[in-house]
């Protein structure tokens, strides 16, 4: 493949995934609304189209034309810059995360992901923790004290769990072997006996798996973590002072990380896009990558429906809980692991 | 570098080259900034650019473990605290009292730096860095042998273990150390 043709595919493949994200994060936000308004016995949007199914872009267009308020004694360059750092980190972290296997289209032979490096997971890890800026800055430059508040409790947890996430994945690093994504799903190809898929989960990642669901919902500050954001005591959170398109764009972000946050519980623990495959070839190159949204999916509805189920912590068991059980738990779970895999 | 291999080694090590001297521009004007900064907030940020093009340089360099630990720990991480303790303590602006001469400042700067930049070519001519060229080794070998998490992880735990260890005691005595400094009574 010439260096020209390589730069096009590329340069489709990251269009493709930014049009894909972004329509999934749109339509995440109504299948929130409409999950949680059924969980509580309501209907939800119904007005925008049939079910609802416009109400996304009617939110969008609700969005570009509010007035867009900049509070008066805001940092202005950092009151600007914190929303960007919030959603480009957010949306650059799919560059690295694998949705299907190779395809080949004519001559063009590729992987269905933006770019294949050998460590995936530590730049997901990189770009996660330097999203935490978007945050922190953004409570700080709007110098208003609900936002500062929210915006030190939001860096504190994030800080916090950013550990259990990363000592959750250990244990799957040491089965696999590789930070290679790509690697690690497929380490986990076929199956025992014929029906028990060799997924990560079933290989004794149990425990992990529990952990890393704990620590990505204090990750994505959702329900019961959502302490950054806890209306009753905050008015809104590090974006209280946010309006019209900023707003919009932490809000992206935090939908788009956790679709991140999704990919990479299906790469890690339920064995990326493995399943059934069969039929034509254009059905087999496809199969797989409707095996993977399926995960996700799953993953995304899972969320919602805590987000329906639990209350909140307070915020001194919400740090105990990461301290002093999550991250214990995650260090006896690498433990473990090595010990099995030395001795077997 | 990266698995990815396609290109053929010329346009790999022009393709650093070019990349190497945006990354150098940003990391050290970011360290220019980090210093000219009145307000240490910005200062923080400037740090943290230094931190982040310093890490594409090592990614460059075929170090591909030790740059994204360099952002999570540093860029991540520690620079994390530095932004908290300024936003807990609400640092304000620091005024600079004007002191030195003027004349100082406009001979000095330009003497200092001709002075390291020739300090730098006797040094990299005598060490035979500049034969080396800036695109690294290993970029252009393409077969990357010593900067991926495999080689590092059997230097540090079969090779290094023993100072890896101690290391890591040292730190602990560290954090002790601030414990006891700052509950310290009276």
């Amino acid at each position: 493949m010439s260096i020209g043709t390589y730069i096009l595919v590329s340069i489709v493949k990251i269009l493709l995934a930014v049009f894909v994200l972004m329509t999934a994060v749109a339509y995440t936000t109504l299948l929130e609304r409409k999950v949680v308004a059924h969980l509580q016995n309501r209907w939800g949007p119904t007005r925008v189209g049939p079910f609802g199914i416009w109400q996304p872009l009617a939110d969008g267009l609700k969005f570009i034309f509010k007035e867009d308020v900049t509070p008066p004694f805001a940092n202005k360059p950092l009151y600007l810059l914190a929303p960007v750092i919030a959603l480009v980190t957010a949306l650059t972290s799919m560059a690295v995360i694998p949705i299907g296997p190779w395809i080949s289209l004519g001559s063009i032979h590729t992987p269905l992901q933006i770019t294949d490096v050998n460590i995936g997971l530590l730049i997901i890890l990189g770009i996660t923790s330097v999203g935490v800026y978007g945050g922190a800055l953004a409570g700080w430059a709007s110098n208003s004290k609900y936002s500062m508040l929210a915006s030190l409790r939001a860096s504190a947890q994030m800080i916090s769990y950013e550990v259990a996430l990363g000592l959750s994945l250990v244990g799957v690093l040491i089965l696999s072997g590789s930070f290679s994504l790509r690697d690690i799903v497929d380490a986990q190809s076929g199956t025992w006996l014929g029906f028990i898929p060799k997924w990560n989960l079933f290989k004794g990642q149990f425990v992990a798996f529990f952990i890393y669901i704990m620590a990505a919902y204090a990750e994505t500050n959702r329900i019961p973590f959502d302490l950054a954001e806890a209306e009753t005591e905050l008015v809104g959170g590090y974006h209280t002072e946010y309006s019209s398109m900023k707003f919009a764009m932490f809000f992206m972000a935090e939908y788009a990380n956790m679709f991140t946050v999704a990919c990479l519980a299906s790469i890690m623990f339920l064995g990326g896009w493995s399943g059934p495959v069969f039929g034509p070839p254009i059905l087999q190159s496809l199969l797989p990558v409707v095996w993977f949204a399926a995960r996700v999916f799953a993953f995304i509805f899972v969320y919602i429906w805590v987000r329906g189920t639990l209350p909140r912590f307070r915020y001194d068991q919400l740090m105990a809980f990461g301290w002093k059980f999550l991250l214990p738990l995650a260090i006896a779970n690498i433990v473990v692991t090595s010990l099995v895999v030395a001795l077997m | 570098m990266l698995k990815a291999k396609s290109q053929t080694p010329v346009t790999d090590s022009m393709l650093a080259l070019v990349l190497f001297f945006i990354f150098a521009a940003l990391c050290v004007g970011g360290a220019i900034n980090l210093l000219v900064q009145k307000h240490p907030i910005n200062s923080a940020l400037s740090l943290i650019v230094v931190m982040g093009s310093l890490a594409l340089i090592y990614l460059l360099l075929g170090a591909e473990f030790v740059a994204a630990v360099q952002v999570i720990v540093y860029a991540g991480a520690v620079m994390v605290l530095f932004v908290f303790v300024i936003m807990l303590l609400n640092a304000g602006e620091e005024e600079r009292l004007p002191h030195g001469s003027r004349v100082a400042t406009i001979l000095g700067v330009p003497a200092l730096i001709i002075g390291l930049g020739i300090a730098a070519a006797v040094v990299t001519h005598l060490t035979g860095l500049d034969r080396i060229g800036i695109g690294g080794p290993t970029v252009m070998n393409g077969a990357n042998v010593f900067g991926n998490p495999q080689a590092v992880g059997h230097l540090l735990f079969r090779d290094y273990l023993l100072p890896f260890e101690v290391t890591s005691v040292l730190i602990l005595v560290a954090i002790m150390g601030a414990v006891v400094l700052a509950r310290r009574e009276d």
